[in-house]
């Protein structure tokens, strides 16, 4: 986001895996214009804001890889999308595999005492 | 449907949410910490690198009466006293209070050392190595947290909306993103530490989670803003090349440790143009810093990219690496050698000084309803000093989980579904309408990225009454055709859902920057107005704004307030 814009035309492909439990997972894939350097997260947020905003993905920082957030599989390898980058000739992007997938690139990494869910459940067992 | 109890609820678990529970905690309260991210990470708070203000003394003389006068120089007149005067004061506290938690302020000779900053006169910003200071902020607080027993500590907690029932509040409505269940909460003080909205423009340094919601919240539940046409631009956020793993503020830091120089397109160095100062000092502040830069693209003086040059080439190898260790090796990585390189920055908002009107108990003019950190306005002014928001955070969040807990024990717990039942309505209905979803699958995303160039052309480091006036138009055109958006059909980590109540409060908190900024016909710190190029003493005031009955924005003045209470 903080990136200059070019007027080159040029587009790399990223596909997404896609779906939530219970239902079979798809992929879609999407053409990002393509700026030199730049980060799958660059490109997860551009196909939220110019293609389709329902993709679900976690991360808060964006830029400082801080937040630690937007742990993902690129390419078969769990990766920040923030640091990783771009690949001109196409970057498949999944859940982690070894998490509790909640949708598209979602899964769970909330510590369980900070999950509503959990903290109900053990609270209801006293 | 999920419903809680507590005496005291913190929305938002940034530096002042985290010590907002914490202090409430040792105060005798149960707290509810919720963030609609994960606890610690969310905000700014995890993303700050470096400084951090507080008069300790310990290297060399200093005193907090000395950090509140450069306070409210930089302020420009429009310092809340009292506020700046309890941050300067018990900065030194909280600062002490994360020495002994172990943080790790860097030291030297023993001494806990601080930095030079532009606006301060004594070396007081201690930090954490190497650009450390917000993760390792963060993981100390968040360990301090977990050991506070009545803490309960939720992520993924989206606050929508305070509950006020005759003008106290009696709790909160929000959403629990993994499975999009509505949380109603019964509280009897509720503590908005929701952080910043610089996510409204479009070059920011700001995470996800800072658009605003604070803001919109306090005044739809009636509270008061003030000074709401002062975000900061931070001057020289990074431009290109494109970096990844680093913030775009990361060039502060090595200027304060090793100045740096700055050039125009024509490589001529231009701050003193600007009642700034060359070369290798690092001693102007940042709205003029902001101000020179965007003068000099205007002249036609930038880079191809909007720029200017950043060079720390006569900087040796060994001074570079002494200061910055592992952060050289992130650069190289990045392919850029500064000993070679230079490059390319420009402004980017970074901060806002605005905010919630408070008292020097943090409590806003509705009972039960208190603010902390960033999203407090006043302490600052016009325009803050590097190192200052931290402290803020720290020391407003401290007092604010103290005085919340202080009001909430022991009273009655007043709850009534009826008084919940809009905020829940929303809720319900957009949730029920995601079955409509269809057309076009952007279209939360296409308005966000029009809001944040709209804000970032027209209501940015220069202004114009006549831009903002079709800034406001526009914002008040997608503030209509939000209402009738809809989220898309999922159950599950539902974005489209977080994108419309992130436009929500991002609207409102937009339409008050520019409505702020319109009604300021002057120039004065990061406010500038190309049509009102000079500080006029007149408006040497505090513009508030409140929502009216009709659910539009009123403006008016009040005095600053000045002298500092014991
Ligand atoms: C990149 C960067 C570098 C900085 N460097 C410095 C520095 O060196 N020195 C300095 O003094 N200051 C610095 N600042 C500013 C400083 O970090 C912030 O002002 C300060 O950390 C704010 O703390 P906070 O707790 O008020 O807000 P934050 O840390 O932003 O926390 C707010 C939290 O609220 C949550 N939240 C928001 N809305 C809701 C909702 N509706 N429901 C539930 N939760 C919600 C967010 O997810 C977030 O976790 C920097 C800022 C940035 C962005
Ligand atoms: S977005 Fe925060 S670490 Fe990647």
């Amino acid at each position: 986001m903080n990136a200059p814009a070019t007027n080159s035309e040029k587009t790399a492909p990223i596909t997404i895996q896609r779906g939530a439990p219970g239902e079979e997972s798809w992929t879609e894939t999407f053409d990002v214009p393509w700026r030199a350097g730049m980060s799958v997260l660059d490109a997860i947020v551009w196909v939220r804001t110019h293609a389709d905003s329902s993709v679900a993905f976690r991360y808060s920082c964006v830029n400082a890889n801080a937040c630690k957030e937007c742990i993902v599989s690129v390419n078969g390898k769990t990766v920040y999308a923030c640091t990783q980058r771009l690949l001109e000739e196409g970057t498949e992007v999944g859940p982690l595999t070894n998490k509790t997938l909640i949708r598209d690139l979602v899964t769970d990494i909330v510590p369980p005492k900070e999950n509503l869910r959990t903290i109900l459940a053990e609270r209801a067992k006293g | 449907m999920i419903h809680l109890e507590t005496d005291v609820l913190v929305v938002g678990a940034g530096g002042a949410g985290m010590y907002a529970a914490i202090a409430a905690a040792r105060n005798g309260a149960d707290v509810i910490l919720a963030d609609k991210s994960l606890i610690s990470r969310g905000g700014a708070t995890i993303m700050a690198q470096m400084t951090t203000a507080a008069a300790l003394g310990d290297e060399e003389p200093d005193s907090w009466e000395k950090h509140y006068e450069d306070t409210l120089e930089a302020g420009r007149g429009l310092c809340n006293e009292e506020l700046s005067a309890i941050l300067c004061r018990e900065a030194i506290d909280r600062i002490r209070e994360l020495d002994d938690w172990k943080v790790g302020w860097a030291r030297k000779d023993g001494n806990i050392t601080g930095v030079m900053a532009p606006g301060h006169s004594v070396p007081r910003c201690v930090y954490v190595d190497f650009l450390n200071t917000g993760p390792a902020v963060a993981k100390c607080l968040r360990t301090q947290v977990a050991r506070a027993d009545t803490v309960m500590r939720v992520s993924g907690l989206a606050i929508n909306d305070v509950v006020v029932e005759d003008g106290v509040v009696t709790g909160a409505v929000g959403w629990n993103l993994e499975d999009e269940t509505p949380v109603t909460i019964a509280a009897n003080a509720v503590i908005i530490a929701a952080g910043g909205l610089t996510r409204l423009y479009q070059r920011n340094s700001a995470s996800v989670n800072m658009n605003g919601d604070g803001y919109a919240m306090a005044l739809r539940a009636g509270a008061d803003l003030i000074d709401m046409e002062f975000p900061q631009f931070f001057p020289i956020g990074h431009l290109a090349p494109r970096l990844v793993g680093m913030d775009p503020i990361m060039w502060d830091p090595f200027r304060y440790k090793l100045g740096g120089r700055l050039f125009n397109a024509k490589g001529e160095e231009f701050l003193h143009k600007y009642g700034g100062e060359d070369a290798e000092k690092y001693t102007t502040t940042r709205d003029i810093i902001s101000y020179g830069i965007t003068k000099e693209h205007e002249a036609g003086l930038t880079t191809e990219n909007g720029g200017v040059h950043l060079s720390f080439q006569h900087i040796p190898e060994e001074k570079l690496r002494e200061a910055f260790g592992p952060v050289i090796d992130k650069l190289a990585a990045n392919g850029i050698d500064l000993t070679k390189d230079t490059v390319e920055v420009a402004p980017i908002a970074h901060y806002h000084m605005g905010g919630i009107r408070v008292n020097g108990q943090m409590e806003t003019s509705i009972a039960g309803l208190y603010g902390a950190g960033e999203v407090v306005g006043g302490a600052n002014g016009a325009n803050r000093l590097s190192g200052n928001a931290i402290p803020e955070a720290f020391v407003f969040g401290e007092r604010a989980g103290r005085f919340a807990a202080e009001y909430a024990r022991g009273r009655n717990r007043v709850w009534s579904d009826a008084a919940a039942q809009e905020h829940l309505d929303l809720l319900n209905t957009l949730i029920s309408r995601q079955a409509d979803a269809s057309g076009d699958k952007a279209a939360l995303g296409e308005m966000w990225f029009e809001l944040q160039n709209l804000m970032w052309d027209k209501v940015g480091v220069l202004r114009t009454g006549d831009k903002l006036a079709v800034a406001l138009t526009r914002i008040r055109e997608l503030r209509i055709a939000l209402a009738d958006m809809v989220p898309a059909d999922d159950a599950e980590f539902n974005m489209t859902l977080q994108d419309w109540y992130d436009l929500r409060s991002a609207l409102l908190t937009a339409e008050s920057v520019t409505l702020a900024a319109i009604n300021r016909t002057e120039s004065r710190g990061a406010h500038q107005r190309e049509d009102f190029e000079k500080m006029d003493s007149s408006q040497e005031q505090n513009q508030r704004l409140r929502l009216g009955d009709d659910g539009a924005l009123l403006s008016d003045y009040l005095p600053v307030a000045k002298g500092v209470a014991a």
